[in-house]
C-alpha cells in the first residue's frame, strides 16, 4: 500500500523556460516521516503544491505524469477535495490564521466540508487537544506567540483529518525552543496517529532525529533518497546540503584518522560514539 | 556608535515592549540580537533609525539623538533590512528597486548605474536585474531587500532574520558577506533565532527577554549558559550540546562550532595516547 505514488511527474510553470520538476518518481508508505531537502529553487515547493493539488488546479502550466495521493489522482480532484486527504502547513503561521479566535480558525475547514455541528465540535476539540492549545481556543491569533500560532495552524489542518501532512519549513519563524516543541508535536502526529509527514527543511540538524527517510532534490530531480545515515554522505555535501553539524564533525575526525563504527546523524548518537572511543 | 539609555517603548495602548534598555554598540562591531518570539528585538532596531521614537529614554546614533533627527537622515547611516522583504520591495524591476533610494538621496545617474551593477554582482543577482522582485523566490527576494539597503552604503547595517528561508550555501555566502562588511569597518547587527548560524559566526550576542537585556557577551559564553538560554527560549547549538554531554571526559567548555570541536577532540585523543 502506498499513500503517495508519483510517476514521472514533470511540471513547467506557464512562461517558465524549463520545468521546475522533471520526471520525478517516488512512493511513500503510510506512516513515513520524510524530510524533503535541497538547495533553494530545486523544486521542493513545486512538489508540495502538486501533492495537495494546487498544481495543476491552481497554478497554470504544463503537468505530465501521474500523482496519486491517498487514492486520489490530483488531476481529477479540486484542491478543496484534496484538503481532506492532505494538509499543508506553511512557514509563517500568520498567513494561515485569519479568524477572531483560534477555535474559529480550526473549525473553518470542517464547517466548510458541511459536517454536522457535533462532528465539527468533536474534531475541533480533538485537534486543539492533540496540539496542546485547548486553553488558548478563545484567543485571537495575534495574541499568541509564534509557536502557539504554528500549533493552531497545524490544528486547523489536523481538523480535516488528512492522511498526509506536508509542512514547508514550519519552524523557521520560531525561536529555537518553540521550534523544538513544534517538531515534537509533528513527531507525535506521526508516531501516535500514524499520519504520514512530509517535512520540507534546510536545517537537517533540527529534524534528522525524527525522520526515517530523507529525499534530496537538486535542479528539479530527486538525487538521493534513503535513511538519514545513507543520504548524509559526500554527494549530499557536494550538492550543498547542510549536513547536521555532528555528521560534518565526524567526517572531519575520520579524515584525521579516528575510527568510529558509524557516522552519527544526531547529537545523542555522536555523544555515544565519542564516549565509546574516549573511554577506551 | 549606537547608544541607548533607559530606552522604553510601548505601542499605542499596550504595555511596554522595551522596558529600559541600556546598550552601546561601537562602530565596526558585529552583534547578534537574540531572544524569544516577542522579546522586542525588531522593536529595538526600529528605534535605531528613528522609525520608532522612544516613549522614554534616548537613542543616539553617532552622537545624535534620534528625536532631533528624521528617518530620512538617519537611514543614510543606518540601513535596516526588514525580515519580510515584501514589506520593503515595491518596484517593477530589481534594478529600479535598487536605484530608487539612490535617486532619493540625489546621486547622479551614472553613479547610480555603477553602484547598482556592483551590488547586484556582489549578491549574485545580476541575472535578475530586469526581473520583477515578485517573481523571485523568497530567498532571492530577501537578497534583493538586502541589496536595496547596501546600495547606499550605510555605515551601520541591521539585518532582521537574514537566514530565514536561505539554504545552506546561501547562509555560507551571507556569513562571508557579513565578515567582509565588518572588515570594511561597518557595524553589522543581525536579529536571529538561528543558533547554528551564530555558532559559526561568533558575534557578540545581546540577549533580550521580555523587553530587557538579560545577557551580553561573546557567543561562546552566552550559547553555553543554560539558564540564560532557557530564559530567552534558545537552545544550545548542536556542537555545543554535544560537547556539553561529553564535559565529564575532559573536553573544554564553550566550544560551539565544528572546527573548534574537531581540534578539541583531536587534542584530547592525542593526549591520552
Amino acid at each position: 500500500m502506498r499513500v503517495v505514488q508519483a510517476d514521472h511527474l514533470t511540471f513547467t510553470y506557464s512562461g517558465a523556460p524549463k520545468p521546475s520538476i522533471q520526471e520525478i518518481s517516488f512512493d511513500i508508505s503510510p506512516g513515513e516521516f520524510v524530510v524533503l531537502t535541497g538547495p533553494s529553487g530545486c523544486g521542493k515547493t513545486t512538489i508540495c503544491r502538486c501533492l495537495n493539488g494546487l498544481i495543476p488546479n491552481f497554478y497554470s502550466g504544463e503537468f505530465t505524469g501521474e500523482l496519486i495521493v491517498d487514492g486520489m489522482n490530483v488531476k481529477d480532484h479540486t484542491t478543496a477535495e484534496m484538503a481532506t486527504h492532505v494538509g499543508l502547513v506553511f512557514q509563517n503561521p500568520e498567513n494561515q490564521l485569519f479568524s477572531l479566535s483560534i477555535e474559529r480558525d480550526v473549525a473553518f475547514g470542517p464547517e466548510n466540508l458541511g459536517l454536522s455541528r457535533e462532528e465539527t465540535r468533536k474534531r475541533v476539540d480533538w485537534a486543539l487537544e492533540v496540539t496542546g492549545i485547548t486553553d488558548l481556543k478563545d484567543k485571537p491569533p495575534y495574541e499568541l506567540s509564534g509557536g502557539q500560532q504554528q500549533r493552531a495552524a497545524i490544528a486547523a489542518v489536523l481538523a480535516m483529518q488528512p492522511k498526509v501532512i506536508i509542512l514547508d519549513e514550519p519552524t523557521s519563524f520560531l525561536d529555537p525552543k518553540s521550534a523544538l516543541e513544534i517538531l515534537g508535536v509533528i513527531s507525535d502526529l506521526n508516531r501516535r496517529l500514524g499520519i504520514t509527514i512530509i517535512l520540507v527543511e534546510h536545517r537537517l540538524d533540527l529534524v534528522s532525529k525524527h525522520a526515517n527517510r530523507v529525499i534530496v532534490m537538486d535542479d528539479g530531480k530527486i538525487v538521493l533518497d534513503g535513511t538519514p545515515r545513507n543520504v548524509y554522505g559526500e554527494q549530499a555535501r557536494l550538492i550543498g546540503i547542510g549536513l547536521p553539524r555532528v555528521t560534518t564533525l565526524f567526517n572531519l575526525l575520520q579524515k584525521e584518522g579516528l575510527q568510529f563504527s558509524r557516522v552519527p546523524t544526531t547529537v545523542d548518537e555522536a555523544a555515544h560514539e565519542l564516549r565509546k572511543m574516549l573511554a577506551r | 556608535m549606537i547608544q541607548t539609555e533607559e530606552l522604553k517603548y510601548a505601542y499605542p495602548s499596550s504595555a511596554d515592549v522595551l522596558r529600559g534598555i541600556n546598550l552601546t554598540i561601537n562602530d565596526g562591531e558585529f552583534v547578534a540580537i537574540m531572544g524569544e518570539n516577542g522579546a522586542g528585538k525588531t522593536t529595538l532596531v526600529k528605534t535605531f533609525n528613528g522609525l520608532l521614537l522612544p516613549t522614554a529614554g534616548t537613542v543616539k546614533v553617532d552622537g545624535v539623538n534620534t528625536r532631533e533627527s528624521s528617518v530620512a537622515k538617519l537611514s543614510k547611516d543606518v540601513g535596516l533590512v526588514f525580515q519580510n522583504p515584501d514589506h520593503q520591495l515595491f518596484s517593477e524591476t530589481v534594478k529600479e528597486e535598487l536605484a530608487f533610494s539612490l535617486r532619493n538621496f540625489g546621486y547622479r545617474e551614472d553613479t547610480i548605474e555603477r553602484r547598482v551593477a556592483t551590488i547586484l554582482e556582489t549578491l549574485d543577482l545580476t541575472r535578475y536585474a530586469e526581473s520583477s522582485p515578485f517573481v523571485l523566490s523568497g530567498g532571492e527576494r530577501k537578497r534583493v531587500a538586502l541589496a536595496a539597503v547596501l546600495v547606499w552604503n550605510p555605515k551601520h547595517i541591521i539585518l532582521d532574520e537574514p537566514t530565514i528561508g536561505q539554504d545552506y550555501q546561501q547562509k555560507d555566502r551571507l556569513r562571508n558577506f557579513i565578515v567582509q562588511l565588518n572588515a570594511q569597518g561597518k557595524t553589522v547587527i543581525i536579529i536571529t533565532h538561528d543558533v547554528e548560524f551564530v555558532a559559526e559566526c561568533k558575534p557578540r550576542i545581546v540577549l533580550l527577554s521580555r523587553g530587557l537585556v538579560v545577557g551580553d557577551g561573546p557567543a561562546e559564553a552566552i550559547l553555553s549558559d543554560d539558564q540564560l538560554l532557557d530564559r530567552s527560549s534558545l537552545t544550545r547549538p548542536q556542537i555545543g550540546a554535544l560537547m556539553y554531554q561529553l564535559a565529564d571526559l575532559g573536553l573544554p567548555e564553550g566550544v560551539i562550532d565544528v572546527y573548534s570541536a574537531e581540534r578539541a577532540i583531536l587534542q584530547t585523543v592525542r593526549r591520552r595516547k
